[in-house]
């Protein structure tokens, strides 16, 4: 087999003229990692012509699979990225699962993905290629003269923040040398050395309990569903979960419970014994990747502090049920960039980031609360839970009202960012869906899809009605978007219900800000104020 | 506004309490503690209101404070 391609050096390191630098070289933004999150966030600047320098201890995409399930927003926040597309291509689109309980298959469900929108519920995909075509989207960007500047082998050893900058100090294989930045976003994970350095707590609970992922190639008639299993006779008292990926590798993944041998559970001459005693004796398998991991439910108090901004896993960690990580770190920089944009060209105070915070500690306080339900149902941590728990399986097997119970993972769904102080005027009359503070629901339109329309500037989303296009507020323009709902059924349905017209006006990260059934000027702008953080 | 009923509203209460002894006749209290469990869920799905569920749950607990 050749080399995979999360063992090939992808931004292998290269001198920069910033470590000769004397004094230190100033830039707008630093980023330091280059995850999907750290390369989202570095995406999104270029886009908007902010130079950006990301820094990253190594110099390849993730090593294994890790994050495999990517949903409906996310995908949408790549495709305004440019690189969402050729994932859903390459991605395996499920919609099907199935529950066993022992050795019964207690039941199977679909998540009725509702139609008319351009991107799937969920595909699934490798973490290494999703990075891959962030880098791929990062190196077009950069053909095109967008200011991005990728070091690879580069390694944060000091930070500070000196009130009207951040000052770090970089190791390389050359020597260590300094950099400066107006801001600096970490994204450099679950053991944030940015963090760290800074001193700020990660508080949360821990879960006892250690869980065996495999990823095996494998040419298996299994379909493609998600199948999870509560107390199989392979794995006596634990889960297992059985999931596919794009080119033959299935996930596998095993509760090994809280007493082992970390490493020794590792070693294939054990882990493959479990995986024949799960597939059956005549499957053919390779491994490709294996690894142990615990988990825990935390955040920070706060994902801004002074001129540092947290994201992704650096600021929040749920459990995997749910697909609930990666998702909503790619939904924290979708909330970051467009503030940041404002703040850095004088058009908004820095206390609009105050904001990213606040809306995005409403985010993940949702995604800890769902994690840390279904962990608690999967891993019983009393006996009285463990009964409770066993009993809504017995149920769910003829009983539909017992099936909702079932908790093997609420899968991610976006957030909506109701009570936010950015939020403007709500019309109730219009659909629950689209009030302000959520993710613009898709529809197709005439054209294409709506989501592909909006994004990347404040827009007025003018439905059934006029409104002029030369909108404008403290250097902030609006883009006008007419939409004739005539044989737009879902974009009916999604924004104007029984209405007759509608006047939206979108953020940058095509959330609602503020809708109206009629266009008034003065009520526009006056919600524009709001939503760039003037009070 | 939905309120939990703890006034008299069983058709028939004796024949209630011994059919509940009954299905636990011969169980083990593992089988015992099960089919509790599952009773419970029955139940709670028919009321579904879930400020009377709350209501009942706290009412339950509360009765456990006279010991």
């Amino acid at each position: 087999m050749g080399q995979k391609i999360f063992e090939t050096p992808l931004y292998p390191y290269k001198r920069s003229p910033d470590q000769d630098a004397i004094p230190p070289k100033r830039h707008p933004v630093v980023i330091i990692g280059a995850g999907p999150i750290g390369l989202g966030a570095a995406i999104d600047l270029a886009q908007n012509d902010i130079p950006v320098v990301v820094i990253d201890d190594n110099d390849k995409v993730s090593f294994g699979s890790r994050a495999i399930c990517f949903a409906k927003r996310p995908l949408e926040i790549l495709d305004r990225l440019g690189c969402g597309e050729p994932m859903v291509e390459k991605g395996i689109v499920w919609d099907t699962g199935k529950v066993f309980f022992n050795t019964r298959e207690t039941y199977k469900f679909n998540l009725l993905a509702e139609g008319g929108h351009k991107n799937p519920a969920f595909i699934n995909l490798q973490q290494y290629y999703l990075e891959e075509y962030m880098l791929n989207r990062l190196r077009e960007l950069q053909s095109q003269g967008k200011p991005i500047d990728l070091r690879g082998c580069n390694k944060v050893s000091a930070l500070s923040d000196n009130g009207d900058h951040v000052r770090m100090e970089i190791d390389t294989p050359e020597g260590s040398y300094m950099i400066e930045c107006d801001w600096l976003i970490a994204c450099d994970g679950a053991n944030s050395s940015a963090r760290r350095m800074l001193g700020h707590d990660f508080k949360g609970r821990v879960f006892e309990d250690n869980f065996l992922i495999a990823d095996v190639i494998m040419d298996a008639d299994f379909p493609t569903e998600r199948w999870f299993w509560f107390d199989p006779p392979f794995n006596r008292g634990q889960s297992a979960l059985l999931h596919k990926q794009p080119d033959n590798v299935w996930r596998i993944d095993l509760q090994l419970g809280w007493d082992i041998d970390t490493d020794e559970e590792k070693k294939s001459e054990n882990v493959i014994p479990r995986l024949r005693a799960m597939l059956g004796d005549d499957v053919e398998f390779d491994l490709e990747w294996v690894s142990i991991y615990t988990f825990q439910c935390r955040r920070m108090d706060k994902f801004r502090y002074g001129r540092v901004m947290f994201a992704g896993d650096a600021a929040h960690q749920v459990s995997p049920f749910g697909a609930r990580g990666a998702n909503s770190g790619l939904q924290d920089t979708d909330n970051l960039i467009w503030k940041l944009k404002l703040v850095l060209a004088g058009q908004s105070p820095d206390t609009l980031l105050d904001s990213y915070s606040a809306e995005r500690v409403y985010g993940a306080d949702e995604n800890i609360l769902n994690s840390t339900r279904s962990t608690d149902f999967i891993t019983p941590k009393s006996n009285m839970s463990r009964i409770l728990r066993d009993a809504v399986l017995d149920l769910a097997q003829d009983h539909d009202f017992a099936r909702l119970l079932v908790n093997s993972g609420r899968l991610s769904v976006p957030c909506t960012y109701d009570g936010s102080s950015l939020n403007g005027p709500n019309c109730a009359e219009l659909p629950e869906c689209s009030r302000p503070g959520s993710p613009a629901p898709d529809a197709p339109i005439p054209d294409g899809w709506l989501l592909d329309h909006l994004g990347n500037k404040f827009q007025l989303l003018a439905i059934g009605c006029d409104a002029p296009d030369d909108l404008s507020q403290n250097g902030v323009d609006i883009e006008t978007l007419s939409l004739d709902p005539a044989n737009c059924a879902e974009l009916t349905k999604r924004y104007l219900g029984s209405e007759k017209s509608a006047i939206y006006l979108m953020r940058p990260d095509q959330h609602v800000a503020a809708r109206w059934t009629g266009f008034d000027k003065s009520a526009v702008l006056s919600a524009l104020s709001t939503a760039i953080g003037h009070v | 506004m939905s309120k939990l009923n703890t006034k008299p509203n069983m058709t028939n209460a004796d024949d209630f309490y011994a059919e509940l002894l009954s299905r636990h006749e011969n169980l083990t209290k593992d089988q015992s503690d099960a089919l509790n469990a599952r009773l419970v869920l029955v139940l709670a799905n028919h009321i579904g209101d879930s400020e009377i569920l709350s209501a009942a749950m706290k009412a339950a607990a509360e009765a456990g404070n006279h010991r």
